[in-house]
């Protein structure tokens, strides 16, 4: 589904990105972890296409995208969720939901008919609000959500554009541990249906929903393994899990 | 609920119908021709209004098209076509060109940049209008004939009056319907939150140039008409004060409301016309009138009204 070849990024002295080079297949949970700084966000801006790569390949479902603008990478299914909530403030949660259903409903030059009162749009996504258990705020303008509502509302906007991978940053930041277990728990019932990469800080999440894991360490992935594994290589121990406890 | 809404239109409606029986009674024609120019700015007001209030589109160059539109009507005139059907068509047809070309290169950029480069190109326009010494340069030119249509004189004030009126409606109409269609949920989306739109799969640009062409082209309708209600053309049309006079009632009226750009222009228009009859500094009241609105009324004259709509 998605091969990552020494992909490289430089911001000035600093390589954010070091020759990584991951693989992700079909229907996998893929978690992505490291400490603060480890450049996981630049790495998802790289897969998502909003920061160009120095160097290195990204070939999503076999096709070379290095090059693609994030509209184009988006619309061939590869949709992510930002760790700092990006939503519409101003509209509704249905008008969010339904703006990502839009998206991925062919080229919007259409002027006159109310996108509204157009079913194609909305039954689509009240059933994603459902889903992500948002359907009772769906007429709430967003900016009046609460925190947690609002990143269910991000995983759900990118849920709606029907990705074939989609790339989750930290959708539990900021949640307090009740949100954080209904989001894992939904996050669940994706598993197998969806390819997800998952970068998150919470290794209660990580190890109860990726498949394998990636370590990120100054830009460098040091191990890529099985969860069972990775809370057993030494390494990774001493990079990672031995500074959180 | 629609009801509620649908009223306050209907009774500006009827009380704007009412307006040319009522002056001629009174024996106050001179304020029929200041309303009929207030609608046929309030029709340049909307058309900014959907690039600027509902794309986020700051353009500081909207008077190029109220000029566009404006010399054309003048030049098929100096040409001796009189058809106001050709008139209209030259008119909306020339501006959307001369947006599609402006748009294409200034959406590129954002921000203070785009404030710029719309401002320079309809500076290039009004200076090529001071140039062209045929159609009278810095002096202007007096139309030949005003636009010719079956059944309707605009020679006729007041039948005048009621198609800028039919116009103006027409124009919110047509406004309110493209914001609330999937193109419109598109431009506002990109305004709203741009990197949202590229990482849900919309690329702005695009949907801003289109947004762009389509009020450029109703502006240059205004300008038509604006020609034929003065009967005459001067390059002052597209000069960066007409832009300013145009995004003031914009942002006075209330950015991103239906009713906003045509109250804007009523306020605006009104307000010059009462201070200028009392004083010829009325610009040092105006300026500070401007100010204390905008601090006071954060979401312009329609916020009054009611909510803006989402």
């Amino acid at each position: 589904m998605l091969e990552v070849r020494a992909l490289t990024k430089n911001f000035g002295a600093l390589r954010a990105t070091d020759g990584v080079t991951l693989e992700i297949a079909e229907g996998e949970t893929h978690a992505i972890i490291g400490p603060n700084g480890a450049g996981k966000t630049t790495l998802i801006g790289q897969l998502a296409g909003d920061i160009r790569p120095d160097a290195g390949t990204i070939r999503f479902a076999g096709e070379d995208v290095t090059a693609l603008p994030t509209p184009r990478r988006a619309r061939r299914g590869l949709a992510r969720s930002f760790q700092i909530t990006s939503i519409y403030r101003d509209f509704t949660t249905l008008q969010n939901v339904a703006l990502a259903v839009q998206a991925r409903s062919g080229h919007s030059f259409r002027f006159w008919r109310r996108a509204h009162a157009d079913d194609s749009l909305i039954s689509p996504s009240q059933k994603i609000l459902e889903e992500v258990g948002l359907e009772k705020r769906m007429h709430v303008v967003a900016a009046n959500l609460s925190h947690g509502e609002q990143r269910q509302l991000e995983v759900a906007m990118a849920l709606a554009t029907r990705p074939r991978l989609l790339l989750l940053d930290e959708p539990m930041a900021g949640m307090g541990t009740e949100e954080s277990q209904r989001m894992i728990a939904f996050l669940a019932t994706l598993k197998r249906k969806q390819t997800i990469i998952l970068v998150e800080h919470d290794m209660d999440a990580v190890f109860r929903l990726a498949d394998r894991i990636s370590v990120l360490v100054y830009g460098r992935v040091i191990a890529t393994d099985v969860p069972e594994k990775i809370k057993l290589n030494e390494e990774v121990r001493k990079a990672y899990l031995g500074e959180e406890s | 609920m629609a009801a509620r809404k649908i009223l306050p239109w209907l009774g500006a409606a009827i009380i704007l119908a009412l307006l040319p029986p009522f002056l001629l009674a009174i024996g106050q024609p001179f304020y029929l021709d200041l309303a009929r120019r207030i609608l046929i700015l309030a029709i340049a007001a909307v058309s900014l209004n959907l690039i600027l209030g509902y794309g986020g589109l700051v353009s500081f160059g909207h008077a190029a098209y109220l000029g566009i539109g404006a010399y054309a009507v003048g030049i098929l005139g100096f040409y001796g076509v009189g058809n106001g059907w050709l008139h209209i068509l030259a008119a909306v047809v020339a501006s959307a060109l001369v947006a599609a070309a402006i748009g294409a290169v200034s959406i590129r950029t954002s921000g203070i940049y785009f404030i710029m480069i719309t401002l320079a190109f309809t500076q290039m326009l009004y200076y090529l209008g001071i140039s062209v010494a045929e159609f009278g340069g810095d002096d202007g030119m007096r139309l030949k004939t005003r636009s010719l249509f079956p059944l309707v004189d605009l020679n006729d004030p007041v039948a005048f009056y009621y198609v800028a009126l039919a116009l103006v409606i027409l124009s919110i109409f047509v406004t309110h319907r493209i914001v609330h269609s999937r193109f419109g949920m598109v431009l506002r989306a990109a305004k709203s939150n741009e990197s949202r739109s590229r990482a849900i799969g919309f690329s702005p640009y695009p949907y801003r140039l289109a947004a762009f062409v389509i009020s450029g082209a109703m502006c240059g309708l205004s300008g038509a008409l604006y020609a034929n209600h003065t009967n005459y053309i001067t390059p002052n049309l597209m000069s960066w004060q007409q832009s300013g006079d145009l995004m003031f009632m914009v942002i006075l009226g209330g950015m991103a409301t239906a009713s906003g750009p045509v109250l804007g222009a009523f306020a605006l228009l009104l307000v010059e016309d009462l201070l200028s009859g009392w004083t010829q500094h009325w610009q040092v009241i105006l300026g500070p009138l401007l100010i204390l609105s905008v601090i006071f009324f954060r979401r312009g004259l329609a916020g009054i009204f009611y909510k803006a709509d989402a």
